[in-house]
């Protein structure tokens, strides 16, 4: 018992002015959070709209603002945006809109939309709709309905998943593109005799959500667009014998995936199919944001994701759409609903397509002149398609994609089975997700 | 050995009694200066300490999706009964906190202590070892997860770059194999453990009186029997720090995993509690309540393990 247990001698005379000084920074610290919070709120300035964007990323980012010193040129309204990280906008969604958010927020279509229409958190943009209806096709109306029938959403682009490829590498090997899925795994056998990873991929870290492009794309060839919404919406068993047979194409074509997938960013995916290390990737044209070069970017093309079953063909193309919401209690309604009918209008998409061209407007009177020929193609096989998903995560509860189903399957994926286990496992979670 | 075994009586604990009592009465200024003086700290501590721990005991009695207060339903015990019966990843997460411990409590501790020892004994650069030693502590978390993506790619990382050389052909998947993850994490976390650790141990060697090493030299004990028979138990108080540093720091492992999981919750081969939590309860659609219930087991455990250490630890003393 050496070490110093002796109480340290009196400080002398100063101590108590020390304490007392100490207490007046704890307390004026406690004190701080509250005083910003009674007087650090917005003030509702008729002509300032608020906006909350998830376009973190430099290329969005300008876009935005492209799009929003237009309208405020057009509208002599001010835009105040505030720009937040995607990853930490989609985590915050909730207490964000409960607390005091932006008038106009960023947001995706489908299941995520409608769930905060159905809790309240959104306000009805019906009286947009009336305006901007015309420019777009009843899928977009679709998608941007709530359950209650309201318009809650105004769409301004999406993008199309597909299976991606270099022509030149094509060219040089003799490969074809397949239609079929026995075209389709016969390719990825020769590609893998030819020493390439087949199919790129990486679902490490956080970006596990990319399996599901495949997944998805499997159970709708297979099982139909009615099977796999129903699946999404949590309303069948997840050891339905149809998805069963999912897992089961999937396992076929898992000895075809890039080695070491679940420690590799997509990023590192996408690259090795652009060094030509890989032949195929299935991913959305948002693949497009890693090319750098814009000779590499015409040597880029995609097929649509091959039929399974011929009865369901290559109906559906999945087409994640983003777009706008307004928050439930705006504080400048009138500025937000002008804010939100020049966001729908062709005029906002074709500036934001100018600065972002990984993406295709969904306002069809959008100018489609500029397009690339990715964008074109792109655009084609949204307007063909008879019913366009969203994605995993986005027809589907959130929650129950990220905590249950996604480490289920990246597990699975890793030593694929007949995937019973896994089934039984999904579907045990099941109720606690969907019964609310 | 017998000549060294019991240590001397520390001052502080023969020290007599004070002789003059204490004054009784407080003046009105005193009295409201201690009030302000305990009242700000307590009212701290109820508001953002014991108000959301009780506040999450109670939730965890319901189910909540976070969003309107009319929507709590109260479920009694069925968020307990659903994460002990009906939560597949619950079980391995208990699995790897107990791997956590274990590993800690065995390999960076104690090695931690072997630093501290080592550089103790006035070895040239020893300022340099020790802010070499200690810098991952330093670090932003960011910053570690940051260089340990680096070192576990699977591409083009350090560790593959290094064993494609020795041995090509060979590819390991370090954080994607949910056999072999949970591993490489401990390995970053051990990383940053044993600095710690060994800042901690040096400070109290620091502290620590020659004189009972000379005597312990004198009687003819070794290094070994030095540090084991006679350091080592002088420093009690810091071996408690260290132990409940260490049990803390397991149970509530969170961060280096988070973020070497990509920051999107727990990943297959390396959940742990405090990952089930954020799972449930951050995101789009939380799960309050079944989220608090984990929270509250996590809460119970840390509780039982450190409550045990420390009444035992305690008692010991008194007598």
């Amino acid at each position: 018992m050496t070490l110093s247990r002796t109480p340290s001698p009196a400080s002398g005379p100063g101590r108590r002015g020390v304490v007392r000084g100490a207490l007046g920074i704890g307390a004026a610290a406690l004190a701080a959070p509250v005083l910003t919070a009674c007087g650090g709120g917005p003030s509702a300035d008729p002509k300032t709209v608020t906006f909350g964007s998830n376009g973190a990323d430099a290329t969005p980012k300008s876009a935005y603002a492209a799009v929003t010193s237009a309208f405020t040129k057009e509208s002599g309204l001010t835009v105040k945006t505030n720009t937040v990280d995607h990853d930490t906008f989609q985590k915050s969604i909730s207490t964000y809109l409960q607390g005091t958010p932006d008038d106009v927020f960023t947001w995706f279509a489908g299941y995520r939309m409608q769930y905060f229409a159905k809790k309240g958190l959104a306000h009805p943009v019906d009286d947009v709709w009336e305006k901007i209806g015309a420019g777009f096709s009843d899928a977009a109306k679709q998608l941007s309905r709530g359950l209650d029938g309201k318009y809650y959403f105004v769409p301004l682009y999406n993008y199309p998943w597909a299976v991606f490829y270099r022509k030149s590498l094509f060219q040089e090997r003799g490969y074809e593109e397949p239609r079929t899925w026995s075209e389709f795994t016969a390719l990825a056998k020769r590609m893998k005799k030819d020493g390439l990873s087949p199919i790129a991929s990486g679902y490490g870290g956080g970006d596990s959500w990319s399996i599901l492009g495949a997944f998805d794309y499997l159970n709708l060839r297979a099982n139909g667009y009615d099977f796999h919404m129903s699946l999404m919406r949590g309303e069948v068993a997840w050891t339905d014998p149809r998805t069963v047979r999912t897992l089961d194409l999937w396992r076929e074509l898992s000895p075809y995936y890039q080695q070491g997938a679940g420690g590799r960013s997509w990023q590192d995916a996408a690259q090795s199919l652009l060094d030509k290390k890989s032949g195929m990737a299935v991913i959305g044209l948002f693949l497009g944001q890693q090319i750098t070069d814009e000779k590499l970017r015409e040597d880029i093309d995609f097929f649509a994701f091959p039929e399974i079953d011929p009865s369901f063909g290559q109906d559906t193309v999945e087409a994640p759409t983003d777009g706008f919401m307004l928050s439930r209690r705006p504080k400048n309604l009138d500025a937000a609903n002008r804010l939100l009918e020049f966001l729908g209008s062709a005029k906002a998409e074709n500036l934001y397509m100018g600065v972002d061209p990984s993406n295709v407007a969904v306002n069809s009177q959008a100018d489609t002149g500029s397009y690339n020929a990715l964008q074109k193609k792109s655009a084609e096989l949204i307007a063909e398609a008879k019913h366009i998903t969203q994605f995993g995560d986005r027809d589907s509860d959130p929650g129950f994609i990220s905590t249950v189903v996604l480490p289920g399957l990246t597990q699975w994926l890793g030593h694929p089975d007949d995937g019973s286990a896994l089934l039984k496992t999904i579907e045990s979670q099941r109720s606690r997700f969907f019964t609310a | 050995m017998s000549s060294v075994r019991p240590a001397p009586p520390s001052p502080a604990s023969s020290a007599p009694p004070r002789a003059r009592p204490r004054p009784r009465r407080l003046g009105p200024g005193d009295r409201v200066f201690l009030a302000v003086l305990i009242g700000i700290p307590l009212i701290a501590l109820l508001v953002f300490v014991w108000l959301p721990a009780l506040a999450s005991v109670g939730l965890s009695f319901t189910s909540w999706d976070g969003i309107a207060l009319s929507d709590i339903h109260w479920t009694g015990l069925g968020n307990y009964q659903e994460i002990f019966t009906n939560y597949p990843p619950f079980w391995p997460a208990v699995r790897h906190n107990v791997v956590w411990l274990l590993f800690t409590a065995l390999l960076p501790t104690p090695f931690g202590i072997f630093l501290a020892y080592q550089l103790d004994r006035k070895i040239r650069f020893t300022r340099i070892y020790q802010t070499a030693i200690f810098l991952p502590m330093v670090l932003s978390l960011a910053v570690v997860g940051f260089i340990w993506e680096i070192i576990y790619n699977p591409d083009n990382g350090l560790l593959n770059g290094v064993l494609n050389g020795v041995a090509p052909g060979h590819h390991i998947d370090w954080l994607g194999d949910p056999d072999l993850n949970l591993w490489a994490v401990l390995v970053a976390s051990a990383w940053r453990h044993t600095g710690y650790i060994m800042i901690l141990y040096l400070a109290g060697l620091k502290g620590f009186d020659p004189a009972l090493k000379e005597a312990a030299a004198l009687d003819g004990a070794n290094g070994r029997q030095t540090f084991l028979r006679v350091v080592f138990p002088a420093l009690k108080p810091v071996n408690i720090i260290i132990l409940v540093v260490t049990v803390m720091e397991s149970l509530r492992a969170f961060d280096i995993v988070y973020v070497l999981g990509g920051g999107v919750g727990s990943k297959p081969g390396m959940e742990l509690l405090s990952l089930l939590i954020t799972d449930n309860i951050i995101g789009e659609s939380s799960h309050i309540g079944y989220g608090s219930a984990l929270a509250v087991v996590l809460l119970l455990v840390s509780l039982a393990a450190i409550g045990t250490f420390l009444f035992q630890n305690f008692r010991k003393e008194d007598q």
